[in-house]
């Protein structure tokens, strides 16, 4: 059996499933079920500073975006932080840190960018034997008006000056959560590091409207006909959260920062590619609001699984493997070449392969073949896009094969290179040009 | 009462019994239902079970506007080539038709359920009256349908919006033809089939005149003198006779007259049966009249039929549907005699048959089923009184790719033609296609004659 512990910047916990801080960890209650059912940690919901605590609206709070058969591709919320009182959050935290000392439990914070407001709440979080904080520069709504959440996270000087004021009031380790709602995530994350953060988290939600009311004209969530940008996340979202894990892990300046990867893991599949893109371990929260916290059990057995069937011992193992390969576009091989191959025995015939092709793309896939329907790849017309693999209904039916060194590119008319090459040499690069000159 | 009592009897069941037996055989679609069944459909280009469906309904759109919750867009999809749709999302065979081309059966042995979606948008569009269909400006031509029916309907339809005025004269009590008369009340419940003719009717322009029947109340050439074109759809009135001992014997009935009885009856307590019914045939209409001879409360009811299984015109779909519900059918056997005591039926000899090369044989062998109603399903024939001259062959009208007859002005589709398929969907795209021959061929009549300089 593969080993699951994790070690993140010093906080053990018994697998890498965290959830995050966000509405399914704002009390005891459902941190306690969380733990029960097998959640390695837990971030709590983000707590605010001393004070009447926060009012949420009293309409709905959440929007979405369905897949087939109403599958939750994407959800957005505009719920602000914790709305209870910061001491009963301190008091039910300390309580379930006590009865589950081998879980991870930490505490996100959002306080205005004071000093002195981080340096009220530090001793309160630290005195509840929480394992260390996050701070919440992410949420793209609501607090984000009043100079928090994203607000700070959009200005690396803020960031850096946080973390700062984080790292010299508190012995706990910092982790600093970013948002997605910025150009370049390297430069927040930056920021942090140069704040001396142990270590970032992303993303938080990403600014959305899901849908409109058509007869109201209402944005969704409408809340008495009006509508505001919330915090978009779940499944739709794991490509942009991936990217940016990966830019932070393979950046000179960041590399070796430890990230906790969030945005969509919804499987043990998705969690692993954030493990392998360089995230020490992940958080989780949608999958666990469309479909309870069972769903870690199946995280933690498909994860180990994999491990076991390719031979990975510990996660130190999987941790950060895909790196290398994550590129700039420049550098990419421009001799190699690939041509989409349909499997006849698997095609159902549908012809959604041929009719994308045909329309947006190279017109390289047959409908008829001697009359018959049949839809076949002309290999002197396919660039191997692979728009046809993803648009085709049936997994692995076409494949993208690479062509052996020395074999004829019937397209080109050329015979493929074993040499790698990229576009900075490439003779069409008015750069490389310029460089030859 | 009760199943087991002997002798051709009403009231078998009771009113629950009734009702429960002849619901809806497949309930329609509610609104989740119909999501979840239209998100199946991979939007097939050229799609194989457009190309399988006789009138080409485009199915891959109209059911993206279902999945999209357009289901009245998607019902104007279905009606602009099927203006019967409702009744074909209802009767059709689709495991032999659209879904038995649908490319999910390869990928996972389960078709898109593409009769109960059709069902859904056309249901929504009849329930609200959501007419799609104007006439376009009177033309001043009138056209005589002769026949009610599924052809006569489509045909009728389609002049009308044209801009033709159609008059509709059917022989029958009521207009829907088969649809009316004869179709398994499971299928079509609720009076749908008058529900439709309505709908149809409504677009105007079309008169529709009953009991009046060829070659009895008028002649072809009477029309003639009195239109500019006749469509004939005038289906298979007459049924093909046993020719055995025993046939005029009480308790032998035809089978459709069975299932025309059952349908205009509102309670079917009033529909007498057999304890021990017998049904002679291998096509669709065996399997209505054995089913509901067993729905009604036959103890048991056999199917004869004097070939193999894979001979059967029923489709495998109906097969099993009678094998559910308690139906056997029994193959290779060959109707030799009715048996009688005092008049009435007793049971049915048979002869064993087989193939001797090709040919179908009695084997010599017999054997005797106990019966006392039998059924009698072996086909129906084109009865061609008041036709004239018009061209026949294998007893049907012959008809060209348009369905032009052999006589100047007169058009024929549906079950009457040479080649037609004994399907509402086949008859309905042939009426249509028929009221397109005839708007060209008025339009061209009526070309004004241009001068040449």
């Amino acid at each position: 059996m593969a080993d699951l512990r994790n070690n993140f910047v010093g906080i053990k916990s018994p697998n890498p499933f965290w959830l995050a801080s966000a509405p399914p960890t704002d009390k005891a209650y459902n941190v306690e079920r969380a733990f029960k059912a097998g959640w390695g940690g837990v971030v709590w919901k983000t707590l605010g500073e001393e004070g009447p605590p926060v009012v949420n609206v009293n309409g709905p709070r959440y929007g979405a975006i369905w897949g087939a058969d109403r599958r939750l591709l994407g959800l957005n919320n505009i719920e602000l932080i914790t709305d209870r009182d910061l001491y009963t959050n301190l008091r039910e935290m300390k309580q379930v840190k006590m009865n589950w000392p081998d879980r991870a439990l930490i505490a996100s914070i959002m306080v205005p960018c004071e000093e002195n407001a981080w340096k009220a709440i530090l001793p309160l979080v630290e005195e509840t034997g929480a394992d260390g904080i996050e701070l919440n520069f992410g949420c793209p709504h609501g607090m984000s008006e009043r100079g928090m959440g994203s607000a700070v996270g959009q200005v690396p000087e803020y960031i850096e000056m946080v973390v700062r004021w984080c790292k010299q009031y508190t012995r706990m380790p910092v982790i600093t959560k970013l948002t997605p709602n910025i150009t370049d995530i390297r430069k927040p994350a930056r920021a942090a590091k140069n704040g001396g953060t142990d270590a970032v988290s992303l993303i938080n939600t990403i600014n959305s409207i899901t849908a409109v009311n058509l007869d109201t004209f209402s944005p969704e969530p409408s809340i008495d006909g009006k509508g505001s940008h919330g915090g978009y996340c779940g499944p739709a979202v794991k490509p942009i959260a991936l990217n940016m894990v990966a830019e932070i892990a393979r950046d000179p300046e960041t590399y070796g920062l430890p990230i906790s990867g969030i945005g969509g893991i919804t499987t043990w599949r998705d969690a692993a590619e954030f493990l392998v893109l360089g995230a020490g371990n992940v958080q989780v929260c949608t999958a666990a609001m469309t479909y309870g916290f069972k769903i870690v059990q199946e995280m933690i057995t498909g994860l180990s699984s994999w491990m076991d069937a390719k031979g990975h011992r510990s996660l130190d193992d999987i941790c950060g493997r895909a790196v290398p390969n994550v590129s700039d576009w420049q550098y990419l091989n421009l001799n190699y070449v690939a041509k989409a191959r349909i499997d006849q025995d698997a095609c159902i015939k549908c012809g959604r392969c041929h009719i994308a092709c045909e329309d947006t793309s190279h017109q390289a896939i047959t409908q008829y073949v001697d009359g018959i329907r049949h839809f076949e790849v002309m290999e002197d017309e396919c660039v191997g896009c692979n728009l046809c693999v993803n648009v085709c209904p049936v997994q692995d039916c076409i494949t993208m094969v690479g062509l052996e060194p020395g074999t004829l590119d019937e397209r080109t008319g050329k015979v493929v290179d074993a040499n790698y090459a990229n576009w900075t040499t490439h003779p069409n690069n008015p750069m490389a040009r310029q460089a030859a000159e | 009462m009760g199943t087991t009592e002997t002798g051709i009897v009403s009231g078998r069941l009771t009113p629950a019994e009734y009702d429960r037996n002849f619901s809806d055989l497949h309930p329609p679609l509610d609104e989740h239902e119909a999501l979840v069944a239209s998100d199946r459909c991979y939007f097939c280009y050229d799609a194989p079970c457009m190309t399988a469906c006789p009138t080409s309904i485009d199915i891959p759109l109209f059911i993206r506007q279902i999945s999209t919750g357009n289901p009245i867009g998607s019902a104007n999809t279905i009606f602009d080539q099927n203006i019967l749709g409702g009744m074909c999302a209802r009767v059709c065979p689709t495991e032999t038709l659209c879904e038995q081309a649908c490319v999910r059966n390869t990928a996972e042995h389960r078709p898109v359920e593409i009769g109960r979606l059709q069902r859904y948008a056309t249901d929504i569009a009849m329930r609200d009256n959501v007419q799609f269909y104007e006439r376009a400006e009177p033309t001043g031509k009138s056209i005589a349908v002769i026949g009610a029916g599924p052809a006569g309907l489509a045909c009728a339809h389609r002049l009308a919006v044209k801009g033709h005025d159609v008059v509709i004269y059917d022989a029958r009590e009521k207009a829907g033809g088969l649809n009316e008369y004869g179709i398994a009340t499971y299928k079509t419940v609720d009076s749908f089939a008058q529900k439709e003719v309505d709908y149809v009717l409504s677009i105007g322009g079309i008169d529709i005149r009953n009991r009046q029947m060829l070659g009895r109340d008028f002649s072809l050439n009477d029309m003639l003198s009195k239109h500019d074109a006749v469509f004939l759809g005038l289906g298979l009135a007459g049924v093909n006779a046993l020719r055995t001992e025993g046939e005029t014997a009480a308790g032998v009935e035809d089978a459709v007259d069975f299932i025309a009885a059952l349908r205009q009856s509102a309670t079917k307590a009033d529909i007498p049966v057999g304890r021990r019914v017998v049904v002679l045939g291998g096509g669709m209409t065996a399997i209505d009249a054995a089913v509901q001879a067993k729905l009604l409360g036959a103890e048991e009811v056999t199917i004869c039929y004097r070939r193999g299984k894979e001979n059967m015109n029923a489709s495998e779909f109906e097969q099993d549907l009678a094998a559910s519900k308690g139906v056997t059918i029994r193959h290779w056997l060959q109707p030799k005699r009715i048996l009688t005591r005092d008049g009435k039926v007793a049971g049915i000899e048979l002869d064993y048959t087989t193939l001797d090369d090709g040919r179908l044989v009695t084997t010599g062998e017999t054997g005797v089923i106990t019966a006392d109603h039998v059924l009698k399903a072996i086909g129906q024939t084109f009865e061609a009184d008041g036709l004239g001259a018009i061209a026949l062959q294998s007893g049907r009208i012959v008809v060209d790719a348009e369905g032009r007859t052999s006589l100047e002005r007169v058009w024929a589709g549906g079950d009457c033609v040479l080649g037609g398929e004994d399907l509402t969907v086949s008859a309905v795209a042939m009426g249509r296609d028929a009221a397109e021959s005839i708007n060209r061929a008025l339009a061209a009549a009526t070309q004004p004659v241009v001068a040449v300089a």
